[in-house]
């Protein structure tokens, strides 16, 4: 069936036309959507650098990659889906649509800003393709030294460069993110009738404001040793190599938090609207994202146990690790305890945010293995790692992003999408994620270390597994791209609210005009007030 | 943003004074003071950073809330270097207990087996405990 063409109403979309309507837009929505683009596109590339590396391990002496092709395809993977992807995904497309919106808000305290931060993004992507077109880099995502530093012949420094412009971008959101939080919230939105979604951005911000520059500074004193050979990082100049890694994990710890903090404010949104609950004890939710933002600053040493570091100092970054938990742990029961007794329907977003609160507390647990000292010494540099981290950003951002995405595409594009679709993909990605990477908890603990071409035979059946999910998680990614494409011509009509969804962002047309509002709402409830309009449920 | 006005002159002052600073970093740079060496010139350069940070970048006159975003900076600075130097310094410390040396290694066969049955005497009263 073909629908009509909204053109009910003026919006953010049909307001004008043409490619520079697009470059040099300063409407949130439209960055939102060029961010949703680039990262996609970003996704695809590391994707595929994945999809190489898991050809390569079906078979234990693979054929399909030299070992100096395989480590740049690993580096490649990591590079562009922590710093081009999982970063930016959740705050620079949601969070950059929805954040004036759920605020009552005409649109970011610096929109110019926002502008530029896409342009930095752009040069920083940019760099780091032109890098691997050119050779590609062979350090991993982590840049060691003395490896990066002295050894290495391959691009380190143009995906330094590259890692360092997009840490700008990042650091532009933030700002912009912490001030229009604290500056241009509608009349009666107070602290405390904040959506969850917005304190978990207000959480993130702060990470990237006060973390990123570290990384900058760290990319810098790289540079200055690989090319000046100052004594920074190489013993024999007087440097420490230990160094490197207390200042780039001071920033990649948090940077985790970067990834799965927005995760977490896009889940409470999702479970709250699709269990028709108001969320359980919302003071703590909130404040824990601040705690996990806060507390993530302080447990860095976790990612060095084996390396030489002071005993001393692991036994305490150990104790913080266990620390961080909690907060983590009181979101998953709190989601929990919304769900009892709430009016569940199970709609794809909702599919969505079941699964990351299963995958994410899978990829928590299992943290807490690496967070002790003794299981680490064997754990450490396995496959546990690697699935351990994928359950968190992969089971836990990436579902949550796809929630998030599949929950506001009506608001975004004014479209539904095939419902019965959206939920056969949430559950083959679900199928396929768990058989890329419960096998590698397996691998791991057996002793297969990562970052290795080739592996023992014993270990075959399990890599296997490990790419057949592979491929069925493809597929999955591949389901709802080609539906929500379809939809934006195709799609029925969304209307403002197609959820009955609580939130400023549903209380206006969908797609939004420019301004968002047609006046500025004014406040009188708390988050979530689903219990008034539906009967009591506790 | 505080609509407070600063005059020029208190600029033209904060001017001289960094360059005061510079002249003084230059200066000390050719006296040997030792270990004091470090300290003087980040002396210096601290006090510089703070006139910047207070009137060049109007932190003085802000509100609350901007002062503490700026505190909030250095205080990550300070968790950043003070847990990074808790490994320099506690790097050393690893303990050396008794029995692990190599001189152990000649009375070994002796030691090993009056070891042993305190450890299992040990054990005993903490496992009865248990149970």
């Amino acid at each position: 069936m073909h629908y009509p063409r909204i053109e009910s109403h003026v919006h953010y979309l049909n307001v004008n036309y043409g490619i520079r309507s697009w470059l040099f837009t300063t409407d949130h929505k439209r960055i939102g959507l060029l961010y949703l683009a680039s990262v996609t596109f970003m996704f695809l590339v590391g994707g595929l650098a994945a999809v190489l590396m898991r050809l390569q391990l079906v078979e234990p002496q693979g054929t399909l990659l030299e070992p100096d092709t395989f480590n740049k395809m690993f580096s490649t993977h990591g590079i562009v889906m922590i710093f081009f992807f999982l970063i930016p995904a959740i705050p620079a497309v949601l969070g950059n649509f929805l954040v004036p919106m759920m605020i009552g808000a005409r649109d970011l305290a610096f929109p110019r800003i926002n502008l530029l931060s896409w342009y930095v993004y752009l040069v920083g992507a940019i760099l780091t393709l032109i890098a691997i077109l050119n050779g590609g880099v062979d350090t991993g995502w982590t840049f060691y030294t003395p490896y990066s530093s002295t050894y290495s012949n391959s691009n380190v420094l143009l995906v330094g460069i590259a890692a360092f412009i997009t840490g700008f971008s990042s650091i532009l959101t933030g700002l912009n993110f912490i001030v229009t939080i604290h500056k241009m919230r509608a009349p009666g939105l107070t602290w405390s009738r904040l959506p969850l979604f917005i304190w978990a951005h207000y959480a993130t911000s702060l990470i990237m404001l006060l973390g990123t520059p570290v990384l900058a500074i760290t990319l810098v004193l790289l540079a200055l040793e690989r090319i000046l050979h100052a004594g920074i990082f190489d013993p024999k100049l007087g440097g420490d190599p230990l160094l490197f890694q207390h200042l780039f994990w001071f920033y990649s710890h948090p940077a985790v938090y970067i990834m799965i903090l927005p995760a977490m404010g896009v889940v409470s949104e999702l479970i709250t609207c699709f269990s028709r609950k108001r969320i359980f004890g919302y003071k703590v939710v909130a404040f824990s994202s601040l705690a996990i933002a806060v507390l993530g600053f302080l447990v860095w040493g976790h990612h060095m146990f084996v390396t030489g570091q002071s005993v001393y100092a692991g036994l305490i970054f150990s104790a913080l690790s266990f620390l961080v938990a909690i907060p983590s742990a009181i979101k998953v029961f709190n989601w929990t305890a919304t769900l009892y007794k709430g009016s569940i329907s199970h709609d794809a977003p909702m599919l969505y945010a079941l699964g990351f609160i299963g995958l994410f507390t899978m990829g928590g647990l299992t943290g807490l293995f690496l967070a002790s000292l003794a299981t680490d010494v064997h754990l450490n540099g396995t496959y546990f790692i690697v699935a351990h981290f994928h359950y968190i950003m992969v089971g836990g951002t990436i579902m949550a992003y796809l929630g998030g995405i599949h929950f506001w595409w009506p608001k975004i594009s004014g479209r539904l999408y095939p419902d019965k679709w959206a939920r056969f993909a949430a559950l083959v990605i679900f199928i396929g994620f768990n058989l890329t990477f419960f096998p590698q908890f397996l691998l791991g603990y057996l002793g297969m270390p990562r970052r290795y071409a080739f592996y023992p035979q014993e270990f075959q059946v399990l890599n296997v597994l490990s790419s057949a999910g592979a491929s069925v998680l493809g597929v999955g990614y591949a389901i709802p791209l080609i539906y929500l494409i379809w939809s934006l011509r195709y799609g029925p009509p969304a209307g403002p609210n197609p959820w009955g969804a609580k939130g400023l962002e549903w209380q206006t047309p969908s797609p939004p005009p420019t301004e968002n509002f047609e006046e500025t709402p004014i406040v009188t409830e708390e988050a979530y007030a689903y219990a008034s309009e539906d009967h009591e449920l506790v | 943003m505080s609509g407070h006005v600063v005059p020029v002159r208190t600029y033209v002052l904060i001017f001289l004074a960094l360059m005061v600073g510079t002249a003084l970093t230059v200066g000390a740079a050719f006296v040997d003071l030792g270990r004091l060496n470090t300290v003087v010139a980040l002396a210096i350069a601290v006090c510089k950073m703070l006139l910047v940070i207070l009137f060049f970048m109007h932190v003085r006159h802000s509100s609350q809330l901007m002062k503490i975003v700026v505190a909030s900076g250095f205080l990550w600075l300070v968790i950043l270097i003070s847990i990074t130097v808790s490994d320099y310094l506690t790097r050393s410390w690893i303990p050396d207990p008794e029995g692990w040396g190599p001189s152990t290694a000649i009375t070994l066969p002796s030691q090993q087996s009056s070891t042993a049955k305190t450890a299992v005497v040990a054990e005993a009263p903490a496992s009865a405990a248990a149970q």
